[in-house]
């Protein structure tokens, strides 16, 4: 039968509602086989597939229905479906063969009747359908029932009070025990969509039928593995051993060819384990989750994109899957772009002293290509592999300086950005290469690039012979640069005047540039710094010497890890969109169900000293704080200890590159006044504090962090484009 | 979950669409033309806006399209968009936009039949094909009886198989294919060698046949424990179609199996052990000055002379400024391709032990801005019948029924490489 080949592209062509009307009316007579009403359904159906309306047509389309051939039916169903919903006044013409069809002998036709009246979301076909429901979710065909199961969802999602009313949610909970295990996955399915819109119906497990569901993955079908698995989220090992037992059922599961029931199965182990007290136990199935992880990388692009961006999650919590196996994300020349980019920061997270060496001349080969984005990112790799690893940080410098010689300008900019981070993590140790940094400056001109270079100039303004006729030329279009260049610009200028107080040039720099910061700019942020710096340079010059060339605390790459509690609630949502920003849907899907771990005497206690609860409410657009004016007291914001709720708001709606929350404004101006001194020493003392205190780790967005302590290294990440809170409302409405 | 499924033509017409809820209208389909179908630098197979997200996936001139309002298991969408792919290349040989238009009434019925409200359902082809056909069948034709046995293999436990298959001679045929990754450094030293390999097996076997499949495998858990264990191969990881026994390979390591009727893949599996690289490939590139470049490349076979590699192909870059190469080859032949910049290099076959040696000279125009050339690397595309590069033999495939038939097995091994075998240099 296969390469069988239909011959109907002929009928996509825009057509008349007339033209077919006569067509279907002289169909009615001398249509031996069917042929010509055959013909002229085809061209209605594709002129709905082209986007024509077609629903002028209803009366005389149902009068098909009488025609015996299934594939006349099936059509007419399908015009039924996409315009039955608009003709509430006619649709009552079609009932009675519905109901016919109910209760055909042929279980497909009754299947097929529920199927399509169940797609027709409206009173007057709900009513009747209902009725049927109530038998063919008895029927004694696993076929009909099974579509029964989840024309209760369709019926559930239409009207929420009639199907709680009529006892269907009941009558599903009893299917979980059906023989079939078709049946059985369908009613999880249909429960597990009910229980996630949260008006009214909870959905949970409990260890009996929990073990039930595992017991019938075995007959059901891929899908069905998958519908059944999601749901052991649902249920709450009170004992150690139950995790563990029920653990050790779904580790088999690994084995399936289907990527999404292997992310669904670790999906499962990863929540039991937090419930499991097994050392050697949760070792093994550490151990067990890696291989499988890795075959996902040889499926098709864009499962392998989600599995990419999965692995960055589950290696962050359970650093021991993968652990040695940073080759096989190596890239090929010819992946998509997307699949480089999540292999390169997988790379980065697992590289470490003993493979620093292959790392990085891996990312020296991707650094010659061609995609402006991907030679980006990894030259920030090889400046961020220097700052996680010491040992390599000398041939990584050597790289960078390589890379310089390019003279490829998105190449030298992204090397200098990084280069600054270097100098603030080994302080004393790298300055050497200075000149080199000098030499290229005319190449600089996105304003990152820029604010980084002039940072160099005005930290090692004492090194640098020539710093002031080097400041002096940039200062030049001081008036023409963006805010972050400015802000760099006059806190670089005041740092090579305390330097070298007595040179003419260095006076005349600063007080042009304090005079333009305060008299000429209108951003608020430069000005406040201007009028700052002048009258403590005005009050005591010892004291702003201070305080301006205070010893900042290195930098460490400890800070762009997520904290625990975050990717814990993070990885509930393992193998979904969620998992694949990085962020948990209910900050960006309308009416998305949350998910957080739940207490109970079996969660591992570290796991409980980071528990996230889950908000009750989704944040409508009013909740969303927006930083006003006047002074920012992050005070407020830190969790009292015990209530985690505010907590949990900040880290869910300051986002990367988002609008962010109070406590990461000031994090956000340390960010873009890279070299303002105020700023500089927050963003690591937060970090090291975080590490210990679990309270306080949620507080913070977890890549607050990263942001404030490496720039725009993550700007590239995936994300969905503008959230609920901006556009979005406007956005859906105009749409659909 | 899934709320509406398209096909897209490579203009963004829409060739399908199925609305599965009602949160859609159809014009959903437009925003998805202008963010993706009309957009030249799409960079991410999902794409969310607000509350929505698409998925795509390109096949041929095709975008297969799925869109969902939820937290979606995006892992199960592009499953389900594979599946897809693979049933209508079933049904009607290849998947186009031809193939589509003109099947359009029969994918209708098999996206209602595969996805009830976004959720897929049983999508076994063989199944399928009982009760969606290319041909119409009138409504009582299908007698209820018959439909209870379509109903009852579309919901039961080996959802894959009819029972009633009756074949005059019990054949099995098993393929076993291995495709060679390959990373190799300019100097030389392998970055990454890999084995993807996939066993096909077309069985055509009456009844229902009860198969046990042996391997000289040894899955490895952990990397420490590997050690010297005589022939067997090291695999680090397999996966199974889902007629296998996973409890069964779990405990005993047998795979265990009722086969669907006719095509499947059985396993996949990966290894990185020992991998035999079948062609080694030895290149001096040298930039002369700024005009010139030159190549000598070696091949050589390195397997049992009495196999061969065929349709070898090279693809060796030349710089973005080249005007003419001068090639110069023993076997095979060999043609610069300016549009891609390379040199194709074929070779029908080369015997096992065999060497090949390319020669070549690229002249470069002089450019004003000296720009530094990338160096892709050189890829290699190759076949290698009864080889594995694993090691990987079949030890066993037994076929019970209770009818007691003889069955005949045959077992065939290719390894090959396409578009991952690459040289740096």
């Amino acid at each position: 039968m296969s390469g069988q080949q239909g011959q109907d592209a002929k009928f996509f062509q825009r057509g008349k509602i007339e033209e077919f009307r006569t067509e279907l009316q002289a169909a009615e007579s001398k249509d031996k086989k069917y042929q010509k009403r055959k013909t002229v359904l085809k061209k209605i159906v594709a002129n709905i597939t082209m986007g024509n309306d077609m629903s002028p047509l209803f009366t005389d389309v149902v009068q098909s229905l009488g025609a015996p051939l299934l594939e006349i039916k099936k059509m007419v169903y399908l015009f039924l479906m996409s315009y039955g919903r608009l003709k509430p006044e006619q649709i009552h013409i079609v009932i009675p063969s519905f109901l016919q069809d109910c209760n055909d002998r042929n279980p497909l036709i009754r299947a097929l009747a529920i199927r399509t009246m169940s797609y027709i979301p409206i009173p007057v076909v709900l009513e009747p359908l209902s009725e049927q429901l109530r038998h063919c979710l008895k029927d004694r065909d696993p076929y009909v029932r099974k579509t029964a199961a989840i024309c209760v969802a369709k019926l559930y999602v239409a009207d929420s009070r009639k199907a709680e009313k009529g006892g269907f949610v009941e009558m599903l909970r009893d299917m979980m025990l059906d023989t079939n295990a078709t049946v059985v996955a369908n009613a999880v399915a249909a429960l597990s969509e009910i229980g996630d819109r949260q008006d009214g119906v909870i959905f949970k497990l409990n260890l009996t039928i929990a073990n039930k569901l595992i017991a019938a993955l075995g007959e059901s079908s891929e899908w069905g593995q998958i519908y059944i698995l999601d749901s052991l989220l649902r249920y709450v090992p009170e004992e150690c051993a139950d995790a563990e037992m029920m653990g050790e059922r779904v580790i088999v599961q690994l084995q399936h060819a289907n990527s999404a029931v292997v992310l669904t199965a670790i999906k499962v182990l990863l929540y039991l384990m937090n419930y499991m007290e097994n050392r050697r136990l949760i070792d093994y199935i550490c151990k067990k989750m890696g291989p499988p992880l890795v075959t996902l990388i040889s499926s098709g692009p864009e499962v392998q994109y989600v599995a990419l961006r999965n692995i960055l999650l589950i290696i962050q919590r359970r650093p021991t899957v993968l652990k040695n196996d940073v080759k096989v994300f190596f890239c090929k020349y010819n992946d998509p772009i997307y699949v480089k980019l999540a292999k390169l920061e997988i790379m980065y997270r697992l590289a470490r002293d003993e493979n620093a060496k292959e790392v990085l001349a891996e990312l020296q080969e991707y650094a010659s290509e061609v995609d402006v984005d991907f030679v980006r990112k990894a030259v920030r790799s090889i400046g961020r592999l220097a700052i996680k690893v010491e040992g390599a940080a000398d041939i990584c410098i050597q790289a960078l300086l390589d890379l310089i010689e390019t003279k490829v300008t998105y190449v030298v900019q992204e090397a200098v950005i990084v280069t600054k981070d270097i100098f603030r993590r080994y302080p004393g140790k790298y300055e050497g290469i200075i000149p080199k940094l000098c030499e290229n400056m005319d190449a600089l001109d996105e304003p990152e690039s820029k604010a980084s270079m002039i940072w160099i100039l005005g930290q090692f303004a004492d090194k640098i012979d020539n710093a002031d006729e080097l400041l002096d030329d940039l200062v030049y279009t001081f008036l023409e640069e963006a805010v972050e260049v400015q802000l760099a610009l006059l806190t670089a200028t005041v740092k090579l005047f305390i330097y070298k107080a007595d040179s003419e040039t260095a006076k005349e720099l600063v007080h042009k540039v304090l005079k333009w910061a305060t008299e000429e700019v209108d951003n608020p942020d430069l000005r406040d710094r201007g009028f700052m710096y002048w009258r403590m340079l005005a009050m005591n010059p010892n004291v702003a010497r201070e305080i301006v060339l205070a010893e900042k605390p290195a930098i460490t790459t400890d800070s762009d890890r997520m904290d625990r509690g975050a990717l814990d609630q993070l990885l509930l949502h393992t193998g979904t969109l969620g998992s694949i920003y990085h962020k948990n849907p209910e900050t960006f899907i309308r009416n998305a169900a949350g998910r957080a771990l739940t207490d109970s005497p079996a969660l591992n206690a570290n796991s409980r000293s980071v528990l996230v609860t889950l908000r009750p409410q989704l944040p409508s657009a009013a909740n969303i704080n927006v930083a006003g004016p006047g002074p920012i007291e992050p005070q407020p914001n830190v969790p009292a200890a015990g209530s985690s709720r505010p907590a949990q708001l900040i880290s869910e709606d300051a986002g990367p590159g988002e609008e962010r929350d109070l406590l990461d404004i000031e994090e956000s101006t340390a960010e873009s006044g890279t070299g303002g001194d105020s700023g500089e020493g927050n963003v690591d003392v937060d970090v090291d504090a975080d590490d210990d205190d679990p309270r306080a780790a949620k507080a913070l967005d977890p890549y607050a962090n990263l942001a404030g302590a490496f720039g725009g290294y993550v700007a590239d990440q995936p994300q969905p484009i503008s959230g609920t809170s901006q556009r979005g409302g406007e956005l859906d409405d105009l749409l659909f | 979950m899934i709320s509406a499924f398209f096909i897209f033509n490579q203009k963004g017409e829409v060739l399908i669409s199925r609305l599965y809820r009602t949160d859609f209208k159809r014009s959903i389909a437009d925003v998805f033309r202008i963010q993706v179908v009309s957009n030249s630098d799409v960079r991410s197979p999902i794409i969310t806006l607000g509350s929505t997200s698409f998925f795509h996936v390109r096949v041929n001139n095709l975008y297969v399209v799925a869109v969902t309002k939820t937290n979606a298991n995006a892992a199960l969408v592009f499953e389900f968009c594979y599946r897809f792919i693979s049933i209508a290349k079933a049904y009607f040989g290849k998947i186009d936009e031809e193939s589509v238009k003109n099947n359009f009434v029969v994918i209708y019925e098999l996206i209602d039949e595969i996805n009830d409200f976004g959720y897929p359902q049983n999508s076994e082809i063989d199944t399928l094909k009982s009760y969606i056909t290319t041909e119409s069948v009138v409504s009582t034709a299908i007698a209820a009886e018959e439909s209870s046995k379509i109903t009852s293999q579309a919901t039961g436990a080996t959802s894959w198989r009819r029972g009633d298959v009756k074949y005059k001679k019990n054949e099995a045929f098993v393929d076993v294919v291995e495709t060679v990754n390959l990373s190799m450094s300019a100097k030389g030293t392998i970055l990454r060698a890999e084995v993807d390999g996939h066993i096909q097996m077309r069985a055509y076997l009456s009844g229902s046949p009860e198969c046990k499949f042996g391997l000289n495998d040894k899955l490895v858990i952990d990397k420490n424990e590997r050690g010297a264990g005589g022939d067997a191969v090291e695999l680090d990881d397999c996966r199974f179609h889902q007629c296998v026994r996973l409890n069964e390979f779990d405990s005993s390591r047998t795979i265990s199996f009722v086969p669907p009727d006719g095509e499947f893949e059985l396993m996949r599996y990966r290894s990185t052990s020992n991998v035999k690289l079948p062609l080694r490939i030895i290149s001096t590139v040298n930039e002369i000055g700024t005009t010139q470049v030159s190549y000598v490349i070696t091949i050589k076979a390195n397997f049992n002379n009495k196999l061969s590699a065929t349709s070898v192909v090279l693809r060796i870059p030349t710089p973005l400024n080249t005007t003419n190469v001068d090639c110069k080859v023993a076997s095979g032949k060999a043609k610069y391709v300016p549009a891609e910049n390379v040199v194709v290099w074929k070779i029908p076959r080369i015997q096992g032990g065999q060497e090949c040696t390319f020669n070549a000279t690229a002249d470069l125009t002089s450019t004003t801005v000296r720009q530094v050339w990338a160096r892709p690397p050189i890829d290699v595309d190759f076949q290698v019948l009864m080889f594995t590069a694993s090691g990987l033999i079949v030890r066993f495939l037994k076929v019970f029924e209770k009818s007691n038939y003889h069955s005949i097995k045959w077992v065939r091994y290719l390894t090959k490489a396409s578009g991952s075998y690459q040289i740096r240099f």
